[in-house]
């Protein structure tokens, strides 16, 4: 029996829900609006809220001065890159060891989870000393690879735990019918991978796309993403609150509207399946 | 059952994922190694030779040291505080009947999509800046003097920042953990005549324990690891320089790559003592 709540039990949860929540939003609300003041409404005491001069200008400013489109262009080409990359990389391994399971598919799964425990800055100079040398620092190439292996962990387990999912007997059943390993792949497996597939990309594209250790410390002016540049911004030029708060928001959108669709995905891809 | 053909096929196909990870792991942990034991200046001689564990010795006796440590534990342990604290309280809020529940999730759970950079930049600048920081006009509207947030309160304000970011996470695996809970048990207590307190302590907060565990665990191995943050905001001065950024620091910033690697080898070593924790309770849930 489901439990009857009264309604005025149910409006004091959803005020002070609301609360909350708005309270837990207000830094980012706060920086959209304040990306459409003057810089000196910026600043106003008391604050602005919602009755200033709603203005585009700062928007402008940021693209035509620092060049955001660059920045953006970086960004999605290494989040891009690297999860489709890593998918490319990662759709064999977990297929065969979600269905072609043998004594150490364990041992490798929880040995590729221990390399995604290795603290980056332990190897901060020897990922530094070789992309001197292979001529990858400050390239989207490099970038790309690392963002790659550094959540390859992550993509396998992701998608291990959808494939265990998938029931291996209709796979036996399409062997028993004769079906290819190709065939398998491609006509049975692949669609009812496709939704975790789909997931997983998402939430690693999230994951690249807001890393900001080794893009502030790999790259400089060429490769730089978005973190990058917004790193930039912590100089005292800072102070421009409006502009600061233009960039902030264009930094954030995408992925803000990506990361809602992606609430379940996130809990299964970081705990590694242990909460379902 | 698989087959020969099979087995094989399922071992080449794993192979690409298998050698990467390996060669990312090996190639880097090999040469941090070997340049902990040597010292190793690239701008003022380069590879000078071996020094056993001179550098070991040193980044340990350093006066950075300590404090570095200190300071670690401190944001780590801060931050695990308030984001499970808050983060058991409000994901037993959100698994309440209301309105607009789907709306409230979104607000709770957006911080965690904020880039690093940009979440520590709006902190600092609109927010916790002593002149034109929203603080600062709040304080101001009160008649009391603004605080210098990042300078003399500069643990706390970190701490701030990154429980801001990372709540939603914990919330999330919470409400996830809580929303498998048995509702009739929870009823059937309350039959019984359980006060919310004691229902809490004895059939909510036991249900939570695992999920708990895990957010702990993976928290500090990110936690360990927090960089921007800092690196934005007080590029680790006023008593804020952690394990990682003071290995950072002797790196890339004075270019004492021995003394540096002998840190990182430190830190790689904190950071599996977590690690083997974690995994052992992920390897469980594999079993089943």
């Amino acid at each position: 029996m489901a439990r009857s709540v009264t309604t005025r039990r149910k409006t004091i949860n959803t005020a002070v829900a609301w609360a909350i929540g708005f309270l837990i939003f207000f830094p980012i609300l706060w920086t959209i609006l304040t990306s459409f003041k003057t810089e000196a409404q910026a600043i106003n005491d008391p604050p602005l809220f919602l009755f200033f001069d709603w203005t585009l200008e700062n928007y402008a400013v940021v693209q035509e001065r620092s060049d955001y489109m660059r920045f953006l262009w970086n960004s999605v080409i290494i989040a891009g890159g690297s999860t489709v990359l890593g998918l490319m990389i990662a759709i064999p391994a977990a297929w065969s060891m979600a269905f072609v399971p043998s004594k150490r598919t364990k041992d490798i799964l929880m040995w590729m989870l221990s390399t995604k425990m290795l603290p980056a800055v332990g190897v901060l100079y020897p990922i530094y000393l070789l992309f001197i040398q292979l001529g990858l620092l400050d390239t989207r190439t490099g970038l790309t690879i690392v963002m790659m292996l550094i959540n390859l962990p992550i993509i396998v387990w992701m998608l291990y735990t959808y494939f265990k999912e998938i029931p291996g007997e209709i796979l036996e059943a399409a062997r028993m019918d004769g079906a290819s390993l190709k065939e398998e792949i491609l006509y049975i497996l692949t669609p009812m991978a496709i939704p975790g597939i789909a997931s997983t990309m998402l939430l690693n594209f999230i994951l690249a796309w807001n890393e900001a250790f080794w893009t502030l410390n790999l790259t400089a002016a060429k490769a730089a993403p978005l973190t990058a540049f917004i790193a930039s911004y912590s100089s005292p030029e800072g102070l421009f609150y409006a502009k600061l708060s233009a960039a902030s928001t264009m930094a954030i959108a995408p992925i803000l509207i990506l990361g809602w669709f992606s609430q379940k995905q996130l809990v299964r891809g970081l705990t590694f399946g242990a909460v379902k | 059952m698989a087959t020969q053909h099979s087995r094989s096929a399922a071992r080449i196909m794993m192979a690409p994922a298998v050698i990467l990870l390996l060669g990312w792991m090996l190639i880097p942990l090999t040469m941090t190694l070997v340049f902990s034991f040597k010292r190793y200046l690239p701008l003022r001689g380069g590879d000078l030779g071996w020094t056993g564990f001179d550098n070991y010795v040193r980044f340990v006796s350093s006066s950075a040291f300590w404090p570095s440590v200190q300071t670690t534990l401190i944001i780590v342990g801060g931050v695990l505080i308030i984001t499970i604290f808050f983060g058991v309280l409000l994901s037993m809020l959100l698994d309440q009947p209301m309105w607009g529940q789907g709306i409230v999730r979104i607000l709770v759970i957006a911080p965690f999509f904020v880039m690093p950079t940009v979440s520590a930049l709006v902190w600092k600048n609109m927010f916790m800046d002593p002149v034109n920081g929203l603080f600062a006009h709040l304080w101001k509207a009160f008649g009391a003097q603004p605080i210098e947030w990042l300078s003399d309160l500069s643990l706390f304000s970190i701490i701030l920042i990154v429980s801001w970011q990372w709540l939603p996470f914990a919330t999330l695996i919470l409400l996830t953990a809580i929303q498998s809970l048995d509702s009739e048990q929870l009823e059937a207590a309350e039959m019984d005549g359980a006060p919310p307190l004691s229902r809490f302590a004895f059939i909510v907060l036991p249900h939570l324990s695992r999920a708990i565990t895990i957010v702990v665990l993976i928290q500090t191995i990110f936690l360990l690891a927090i960089f921007a943050e800092i690196f934005v905001t007080t590029s680790g001065a006023f008593g804020t320089r952690t394990l990682t950024y003071l290995i950072f620091q002797r790196v890339l910033e004075s270019q004492n790559v021995g003394l540096g690697s002998a840190g990182g080898v430190y830190a790689i070593i904190l950071a599996n003592i977590v690690a083997i924790f974690l995994m052992r309770i992920v390897g469980k849930n594999l079993d089943t």
